[in-house]
């Protein structure tokens, strides 16, 4: 095991925290002459994604083998540095923010993000829950900047609350698994039985230590904070929330995949939990009016889908989970793109805000359009690629049952995503609303994601090649 | 078969796409219209390589396969054999007639509508012509949406409720659809379907498949419980969007069953052949007798398609040569004579806004020509001789008797009611008592243009349907060797018995291929 730190390997983490340093500087500046955050931000956001698509193919191990950088946490770093240049692209004209509080908001927002870009490469359980707790703990203070707004702070509240519960729970399984297991990597750890009939102690560990990562991944019974959070927080923050820690905790997911053999009682209750978890997650939705309520249940059905690429354990399996949350940034930016384009005063909005949505503005209502289709799974868009790699990984595994719920839900979700559709393409607005005015940015960066949603459908290869493992 | 020859199904799925972006660059509706239609008479001249198709073999033409995501087994494969090439072709037709037939009907959101015509074109012939399963699901599914757009959009009344129905019945079906193409490629190794119908699989496997695939594609027909959702669309889509739905959606059910339902799980086939003609025998019956009670026209035609899509269900799973040859005349009939009903109903809508039986007669004195082409698809529709549901209907309905005389018995009411609810509609148009004079100017151009294609196609087949037999013969005489060699329709072989007159004309082709 080596010792030797060589910087290259972790230039993306480094980069990120150059930005956090940055903003760290600018949020004690005082004065009018100081340039704003958002002015210059998104301009290094995009060099991030750079720095970390150039950095996709290093490969080391660091920190007596507790940091591993390899094509997985390469590949997530990249969906992390993409998101994150998204979410600051989306949360740059925030209308609920105030201007004094802009450095401070992006300031969590980026080391949260690099949180879960450390998140994606650690191997090692303390490691991991150290990642965890920075991407955590960063996000909390985002959700109540949302200015004069008391259900912000209720959701903040409930956010902190949840999440201090659930790691709290996740530290208390850790000592179950270390003291009957005996170490904290998770190499070592995949050698151990994890039946419950031969350790028993370790098992009980490891679920609860489950917990606080598939609370971040809104997973039933976790998913409690999800539609209050989306709801309370901005628009734009919801936006984040929604999107990037579900790419830390997949990350983290992937790396215990190879413990949970099918067949272990902790993965049929995994698979368990992904059934209802699809199952509530849609079936809640379809009673929705609030866009960003909806789009929350969704998130929590979406949880389910990932998990089921994590249940065989195959490689194929985890390359379908990864390639499905990178698509699910994706698409889940452009419907909440839409939404923050459309709530020009930071409201929340209702479904029924969308109706007339193709005259006011075309670009919008096509973006929503190709969200939504691929939120369903319905191609030509990625979302359908990505279902179908996750459902053919997981046949013939011993949960077919679960592929079985997981289509019949297809049929469940396409109502109320269809529904996102139906406002904005055939129903017309009551008083007819003047036409939106696009800035230019708004148009071109939603017809980007548009553009790679179904570009991802149409070549899934261009992003499958980096996390399928070489056979 | 792999040679270097030119990519004609590529460039068929691709042309229409460059056309739908091209739509992002025209402004004026009217530049749209003319745009459109130019596109979809190229793309039917594109097709003109077709007419290379080889008859002798039942093997794939113009057969292309590229890598598409081969970690998982998918491939970009597309070809066509005697079942689909026909199916093409019909698709390639409906498409400018559909664009012609909403030339003065669609005034809003013009460009909107033939982007979803234009994407639909693709998609169809993409379900049609694709070999891979994946790639046969995704042109499945991605019809989806444009046809909810139409009938959302540019709908009647009940459009809401109707487009909504059809999206949820369609997706519903298809869910464990996907699940059965997974399986397959898990079980078999592939998701290509000629290597895949190599392969034979156990009988429960075979069943449970069966089922997955059977339900999408019996809501795609639609099989008599779930027709629900066909009358509700067809009203209240545009007479475009009823076009496609009659002429090309309903196809890919029944299609789906020949290309993956037969070969795939033959055995599963033959054990639910009863159940399936229990469930075409009820289409047949209910379908005409609901169509016998309705008053609006675009109803009755509806149900008219319910009975008719059941002669095709029953003709496929009678599981012999002539039920299938019967089959795929039948949906080549459905297509042109259903596409031209619902096209002239468009016509009659736009001069007297109105759907109803009764605000539509005594047409014979006003129209005289669209009377003419009306009487000409309304036979054409219950089988007379001489037109081309006669060739289809005869073969289903012979091929019922000989699979079991009670079958065949019951089919028979099926074709009575079939005469009686378009002759009586047909009565009242043409020689009913008008309830107000009206000014109506006859056929224009366009709509002579639109019709005569089809009035062309309806008395072609009719008459001298022989290039169609040759064409799906070796493809049908391989599909059903298969069950043939089991014993299982050994007594249906055509050589033991005189052929039927209609057969004389194909009959040494036919008994070349039947061979030991």
């Amino acid at each position: 095991m080596t010792v030797e730190l060589r910087l290259e390997w972790v230039i993306p983490e480094v980069y990120q925290l150059f930005l956090i340093s940055a903003l760290f500087i600018q949020s004690m500046a005082l004065g009018s002459r100081v340039p704003s955050a958002a002015r210059w931000l998104p301009w290094l956001a995009g060099v991030g994604v750079v720095v970390s698509g150039l950095s996709l193919n290093l490969r080391g191990v660091l920190f007596s083998g507790s940091y591993q950088v390899d094509s997985l946490s390469q590949f997530f770093k990249m969906t992390v540095s993409l998101g994150f240049a998204l979410s600051v692209l989306n949360a740059v004209r925030q209308p609920t923010l105030e201007r004094d509080k802009a450095s401070e908001y992006f300031l969590f927002m980026a080391l949260s993000a690099w949180g879960l870009m450390l998140l994606s490469s650690t191997v090692e359980l303390i490691s991991i829950y150290l990642a965890l707790e920075v991407a955590s703990f960063s996000l909390f203070p985002l959700v109540p900047l949302r200015s004069e707004d008391k259900g912000a702070a209720e959701a903040g509240i409930k956010y902190i609350f949840f999440g201090g519960a659930a790691t709290a729970i996740g530290l208390f399984g850790f000592s179950y698994i270390l003291a009957s297991q005996h170490t904290t990597y998770l190499i070592d750890l995949a050698q151990k039985p994890w039946a419950w009939s031969q350790s028993p102690m370790a098992v009980t560990g490891l679920t609860l230590f489950l917990c606080a990562i598939l609370f971040k991944l809104a997973l039933f019974p976790f998913h409690f904070w999800a539609p209050d959070v989306y709801q309370g927080s901005s628009n734009e923050t919801a936006a984040y929330i929604s999107t990037l820690p579900k790419v830390g905790a997949v990350a983290i997911l992937i790396r215990f995949a190879s413990m949970l053999k099918p067949g272990l009682e902790i993965t049929t209750i995994l698979a368990v939990l992904a059934a209802i978890s699809i199952t509530y997650g849609n079936l809640a939705a379809l009673v929705q009016t609030d866009i960003k309520r909806l789009l929350g249940y969704s998130a929590i059905a979406h949880a389910g889908y990932v998990m089921i690429g994590l249940i065989p354990g195959t490689p194929e399996g985890t390359a379908a989970a990864a390639f499905y949350i990178f698509i699910y940034v994706l698409m889940n930016f452009a419907c909440f793109w839409v939404v923050c384009r459309l709530s020009a005063d930071g409201r929340n909005l209702e479904l029924n805000d969308l109706n007339g949505l193709h005259e006011r503005s075309p670009g919008l209502a096509l973006l929503l359009a190709v969200g939504a289709v691929a939120l369903v799974g319905l191609p030509p868009t990625a979302g359908f690629m990505g279902k179908l790699f996750l459902l053919t990984a997981a046949w013939d595994h011993g949960y077919n049952w679960l592929i079985v719920i997981a289509a019949l839900n297809v049929a469940v979700s396409i109502y109320y995503y269809l529904n996102l559709v139906r406002h904005a393409y055939t129903r017309e607005a009551d008083p007819a609303p003047a036409p939106i005015f696009h800035p230019g940015f708004s148009v071109f960066w939603g017809a980007c994601l548009a553009a790679l949603v179904i570009l991802f459908g149409i070549l899934p290869d261009l992003v499958f090649r980096f996390v399928l493992p070489p056979s | 078969m792999q040679g270097t020859h030119l990519p004609v199904l590529t460039i068929l799925i691709g042309f229409p796409i460059l056309g739908c972006l091209g739509l992002f660059f025209i402004r004026q509706s009217h530049h749209v219209r003319v745009f459109s239609l130019a596109i979809s008479i190229v793309e039917l001249l594109l097709a003109f390589p077709l007419f290379g198709f080889s008859l002798d073999t039942p093997a794939f033409q113009f057969v292309e396969q590229l890598p598409w995501a081969p970690d998982w087994g998918v491939y970009y494969h597309v070809g066509l054999d005697g079942i689909s090439v026909l199916m093409v072709g019909l698709t390639l037709i409906i498409f400018p007639l559909c664009i012609l037939s909403s030339w003065s009907y669609i005034s809003r959101r013009v460009k909107e509508f033939h982007f979803c015509l234009l994407f639909l074109s693709s998609a169809c012939v993409g379900v049609f012509s694709a070999l891979d399963l994946v790639l046969f699901y995704l042109f499945w599914e991605a019809i989806l949406i444009p046809m909810y757009l139409l009938i959302a959009v540019w709908g009647g009344p009940q459009r809401q409720y109707a487009s909504l129905k059809f999206v949820l019945y369609t997706v519903a079906g298809s869910a464990l659809l996907l699940v059965a193409l997974i399986a397959f490629r898990i079980e078999g190794g592939t998701f290509s379907v000629p290597e895949l119908m190599t392969r034979t699989f156990s009988q429960e496997f075979q069943c449970w498949t069966f089922l997955g695939m059977a339900l999408a594609f019996a809501v795609k027909v639609p099989m008599f419980p779930f027709h629900t959702w066909l009358p509700a669309a067809h009203v209240e889509a545009p007479s475009a969007g009823s076009m496609i739905l009659a002429a090309i959606l309903l196809k890919m059910g029944t299609y789906g069953f020949l290309r993956f339902c037969l070969p795939l799980a033959p055995d599963a086939s033959q054990t639910f052949a009863p159940l399936m003609i229990a469930l075409s025998i009820a289409s047949i019956l209910y379908g005409g007798a609901v169509a016998l009670s309705q008053t609006d026209m675009k109803k009755i035609i509806a149900y008219s398609s319910v009975g008719h899509m059941g002669f095709v269900t029953l003709g496929i799973f009678t599981l012999n040569l002539r039920g299938s040859q019967g089959a795929l005349f039948q949906m080549l009939n459905h297509g042109i004579t259903t596409g031209a009903l619902f096209m002239m109903v468009g016509a009659v809508y736009e001069r007297s806004h109105s759907r109803e039986v009764v605000d539509n007669q005594g047409l014979g004195r006003y129209l005289p020509a669209f009377m003419g082409f009306w009487g000409l698809m309304a036979f054409s529709s219950f089988a007379f001789p001489g037109t081309n549901n006669f060739v289809g209907e005869f073969l289903v309905l012979t091929a019922a008797f000989e699979r079991n005389l009670w079958v065949g018995a019951l089919t028979v009411p099926g074709a009575l009611l079939a005469a009686a609810y378009m002759l009586r509609m047909t009565q009242r148009m043409a020689w009913g008592e008008p309830a107000s004079p009206k000014g109506w100017k006859d056929l224009r151009i366009r709509e002579w243009i639109s019709l005569l294609p089809l009035a062309f196609l309806i008395l072609y087949i009719g008459l001298a349907p022989t290039l169609f037999f040759r064409v799906m013969n070796p493809t049908l005489d391989h599909l059903l060797a298969g069950f043939r060699a089991q014993g299982i329709s050994a007594h249906v072989s055509t050589a033991e018995k005189p052929p039927l007159p209609i057969e004389a004309a194909v009959k040494t082709d036919a008994t070349e291929k039947e061979g030991p």
